[in-house]
C-alpha cells in the first residue's frame, strides 16, 4: 500500500471538502482503482501541469461526461480481459453530476456499469465562485440566486439525486458526510465491492463558498447530520437498509448560523418563518427515514 | 493514380457501404465500440452489433450509449484505458460531439470515427452534404475523406494506422458521404482478415490508465504550460502528413490497393484545368474529364483524401502548372461565400510563387443532385478565367430562382 493515494501539495482552500472526502474515499477503496473526475474544483486544484496529487490512475475528460468516461474505462478494461479486482470510480461535484453530467450518469447506471459514483455535495457551482446547482438548498444565498430586499434566496429544494440513482436500480445508494469518515470510508468500499453501478451522495461543506471558518469544516457537516438536515442512510436495491439515528435532533438554526450563505435568514424580516421552513424539511427527514 | 493489384471478380461480394465499413472495422480488432443511432450512419452501428450478437469480435464490448456526446466520451475512457476504439456518426451528432473531440485530440487519443457526411439543421436535412465534419476542421482531428465504398472501408485500417503511429497519436475521422455511399451497394472486396495482422500491429499506447503505473490524464494547463500542447499537436498533424502517405503505400504493399496519399491526381500532367474536390463527387469528375479529354479540354482531378493534416505542398505541387484551379465545395461558411477547399487552397497559394487564380463553387448541398452538366458548365467558367481573369470567385451553384 502506497503511503498516500491523495498526495498533499495540492491547491484547494483550507479545510477543503473535496480534499477530505477523496482522501477519505481512495483510503475505503484502495490503490487498484481508476478515477475519473470531471470539470471542477476537484481537477483544478489536484492537477496543475505537470504536478498531480493522484497516486492512483486518474482522468479528467469534461464537465458533463464523467458517467460516460468511467463506462469506457469499464467496458475497456473488461474486454481486454484485464484482472477484475479493479475498481472504477468517479469523484465529481454536484454541478457535474445533478445538473450538466446527468443524462451521462444516467445512461451508465442503466447500462449497468461496474463503476462507483461519489457525488461531492458541496451545493452549489463552487469554481465558477459559488453559483446555485440543483443541489443548492432552499434559501441558500448563492452568487446567482442572492438574497435581496425581495428575496431569500434560492427558493427551489434540492434535486432528490440518491432517489434519482436508486429508480436507476442501482443495487447500492447511500448518502455520507465528510464529517464522519469511518463512514463513508466503509461505505466507499461496500459500494466498490458490490457488482453494478452504485452511488454515494457525501455532504461536503464547503468553507468558501458558504463562508464559515476553515477550521470548522467538519463541526458544520456534523451539525447538518445533527439537525436532520442530512440524513444519512444505505439504499440496496431501492430499500433502505440503514440509518444513521439521530437521537436528539438539534434545531437546524444550529447548523445555518454558522453560514454566511443562510446569514440573511437571521438578519432579515421574515427570516423566522423561512428558518421554520427548514425545520420543516428536518422534520420530515425525521420521520420519512426514521432517524429517531 | 488509383491502382488495383490482382484484383478478380471473384475476391468481391456486393454489399451495402456501411456494411463494408462495418466488416472492415471488425477485420481492425476495436476493443470497445460505441454505438447512438442517427441517419444515415445507422446501417453501420447495425452491422457491428450483428457481428457482436454473432460472436465474430473478439475482446470487445458494445456499448449502446444515450447520445453522440457518451458516444465520444465512452471511448475517450476506453482508449485511455489502452483500448483500440471506434464509433461512427453524422450531422448532429457529429456537432453534438464537438466539445469532446478537441478533448479526445487533445489528450492525444487515436479514436477512429466514421463520418457519414449528412448537412446540418436547420433546415433539417438529412442528405448529404460535408458541412458536418467539414466544421470540426479545427478540433485537432485527422480528417481523411473516400471517394467509394472500397475507400471508404480501407480508409478505416488506414485510419488505425495513421492515428495509432506513436510520432502521431491523434484522433481520425473517416468520412464517407451519407446515403451516395452509406447506402449504395456496390462490389468491394471486404478487407481482409488473413493479412490485417500484416498491416496493423496491436494498440500499445505508451501511456495508459492502469492501477500498476497510475497516471495523470487530462490535466489543468495553466498559461506556463498550455501553448506547448497546441504546439505538440500541431507537430503531430506535421508528421501524420508522412505517415498518411505510407500508410496508403504499405496498404497497397499487403492488400494491393491504393487510392492516392494525401492527394489523388486523375490526367493533371498537362493539364490547364485543375478540379479539386473531395468525396463521392470525384467519381463524377472522373467522368467529366473522360468526356472533356476527348474533347480536347486540357483538365485534369486533384482528388483531397487528407483536410487534415491540409496537404499544402502536394497540392501546390499540383497545381503549380496550371492556367486555372476550380474548387467544389459541398459546405460553406456563410458570412465568406466560400467553402473550405477554396479558402485553404488560396491561403496555401498566397505567399508563394504560385500565380494561380482559383475559383470556388458550393455545390451539393443538403444531397442536390450534381448532374455531370454542371461540373462542365463550371469548367466552361474556368476557360473564361483563363481568357479574361476572374469574375466571380466563389459562388454557389444551380441555384433555384425560383426560390429566391
Amino acid at each position: 500500500m502506497k503511503e498516500s493515494l491523495f498526495c498533499s501539495g495540492h491547491s484547494g482552500c483550507p479545510g477543503c471538502c473535496d480534499a477530505m472526502i477523496s482522501k477519505f474515499v481512495l483510503r475505503g477503496i484502495g490503490e487498484n482503482c481508476i478515477v475519473s473526475t470531471p470539470t471542477g474544483c476537484l481537477e483544478v486544484m489536484t492537477t496543475p501541469y505537470p504536478d498531480s496529487s493522484w497516486n492512483v490512475p486518474w482522468i479528467h475528460s469534461l464537465f458533463e461526461n464523467a458517467g460516460a468516461v468511467a463506462s469506457g474505462i469499464e467496458s475497456a478494461w473488461k474486454a481486454m480481459n484485464k484482472d477484475d479486482d479493479t475498481k472504477f470510480v468517479v469523484i465529481a461535484g454536484d454541478g457535474g453530476t445533478v445538473d450538466i453530467g446527468m443524462r451521462s450518469i444516467s445512461g451508465a447506471f442503466e447500462r449497468g456499469h461496474d463503476i462507483t459514483y461519489i457525488c461531492m455535495d458541496n451545493e452549489a457551482y463552487m469554481n465558477t465562485g459559488v453559483q446555485r446547482s440543483g443541489a443548492t438548498p432552499y434559501d441558500a444565498s448563492t452568487t446567482t440566486s442572492p438574497a435581496g430586499k425581495e428575496s431569500f434566496g434560492n427558493e427551489l429544494p434540492k434535486k432528490n439525486m440518491p432517489e434519482i440513482m436508486a429508480a436507476h436500480g442501482s443495487p447500492y445508494v447511500a448518502t455520507a458526510s465528510l464529517a464522519y469518515p469511518k463512514d463513508l470510508m466503509k461505505k466507499a468500499k461496500k459500494a466498490a465491492d458490490i457488482e453494478g453501478p452504485t452511488y454515494i451522495h457525501a455532504h461536503a461543506p464547503c468553507t468558501t463558498g458558504w463562508g464559515f471558518d476553515t477550521s470548522k469544516t467538519v463541526e458544520v457537516g456534523k451539525l447538518a447530520v445533527q439537525t436532520a438536515l442530512w440524513p444519512m442512510y444505505e439504499m440496496e436495491n431501492g430499500e433502505i437498509t440503514q440509518v444513521r439515528k439521530v437521537k436528539n435532533p438539534k434545531p437546524v438554526e444550529e447548523y445555518l448560523k454558522l453560514q454566511r450563505r443562510f446569514k440573511h435568514l437571521f438578519t432579515k424580516e421574515g427570516g423566522d418563518e423561512e428558518i421554520k421552513k427548514i425545520q420543516e424539511t428536518a422534520n420530515f427527514n425525521i420521520k420519512h427515514f426514521g432517524l429517531q | 493514380m488509383v491502382e488495383l493489384r490482382n484484383i478478380t471478380k471473384d475476391m468481391m461480394t456486393v454489399v451495402e457501404g456501411s456494411y463494408a465499413v462495418a466488416h472492415a472495422t471488425k477485420v481492425c480488432k476495436p476493443n470497445v465500440i460505441s454505438a447512438y443511432p442517427i441517419t444515415p450512419q445507422t446501417h453501420i452501428v447495425e452491422e457491428l452489433s450483428q457481428f457482436i450478437a454473432d460472436g465474430e469480435i473478439e475482446n470487445c464490448d458494445y456499448i449502446n450509449v444515450e447520445s453522440e456526446f457518451s458516444a465520444l466520451s465512452t471511448l475517450v475512457g476506453s482508449s485511455a484505458t489502452g483500448a483500440r476504439t471506434y464509433s461512427s456518426t453524422t450531422s448532429q451528432g457529429l456537432a453534438l460531439m464537438h466539445e469532446v473531440l478537441f478533448n479526445a485530440s487533445g489528450m492525444r487519443l487515436p479514436i477512429v470515427v466514421t463520418v457519414v457526411n449528412r448537412a446540418l439543421s436547420a433546415p433539417i436535412n438529412i442528405w448529404n452534404d460535408q458541412q458536418d465534419s467539414v466544421s470540426e476542421r479545427d478540433s485537432g482531428w485527422i480528417q481523411l475523406y473516400a471517394e467509394d465504398v472500397q475507400e471508404a472501408a480501407d480508409m478505416v485500417a488506414q485510419a488505425y494506422k495513421v492515428g495509432e503511429d506513436p510520432d502521431v497519436m491523434l484522433p481520425v475521422m473517416v468520412c464517407m458521404d451519407g446515403f451516395l455511399l452509406s447506402h449504395v451497394y456496390e462490389p468491394v472486396v471486404l478487407l481482409e482478415e488473413d493479412l490485417i495482422d500484416d498491416y496493423l500491429l496491436p494498440f500499445d499506447p505508451k501511456y495508459k490508465l492502469d492501477p500498476k503505473d497510475p497516471k495523470t490524464f487530462g490535466a489543468f494547463a495553466p498559461p506556463a504550460s498550455y501553448t506547448e500542447f497546441r504546439y505538440a499537436q500541431e507537430q503531430a498533424m506535421s508528421a501524420a502528413l508522412d505517415k498518411i502517405e505510407k500508410a496508403a503505400d504499405d496498404f497497397y504493399d499487403v492488400f494491393g490497393r491504393y487510392y492516392g496519399g494525401l492527394i489523388d491526381e486523375y490526367k493533371t500532367d498537362d493539364a490547364d484545368i485543375i478540379i479539386m474536390a473531395k468525396g463521392s463527387i470525384i467519381g463524377t469528375i472522373r467522368d467529366v474529364i473522360d468526356n472533356l479529354r476527348e474533347n480536347g479540354v486540357k483538365v485534369g482531378l486533384l482528388k483531397v483524401r487528407a483536410l487534415r493534416p491540409f496537404p499544402k505542398d502536394a497540392i501546390k505541387e499540383v497545381v503549380k502548372d496550371s492556367s486555372v484551379v476550380i474548387t467544389l465545395d459541398k459546405n460553406i461558411s456563410p458570412g465568406v461565400n466560400e467553402g473550405a477547399l477554396c479558402t485553404e487552397t488560396k491561403a496555401c497559394m498566397y505567399n508563394s510563387d504560385i500565380n494561380v487564380p482559383v475559383i470556388g463553387y458550393m455545390i451539393g448541398l443538403g444531397g442536390r443532385d450534381i448532374p455531370e452538366d454542371t461540373i462542365e458548365n463550371i469548367v466552361d467558367e474556368a476557360k473564361e478565367v483563363i481568357n479574361s481573369g476572374i469574375s466571380t470567385e466563389s459562388q454557389f451553384t444551380d441555384l433555384r430562382e425560383d426560390l429566391i
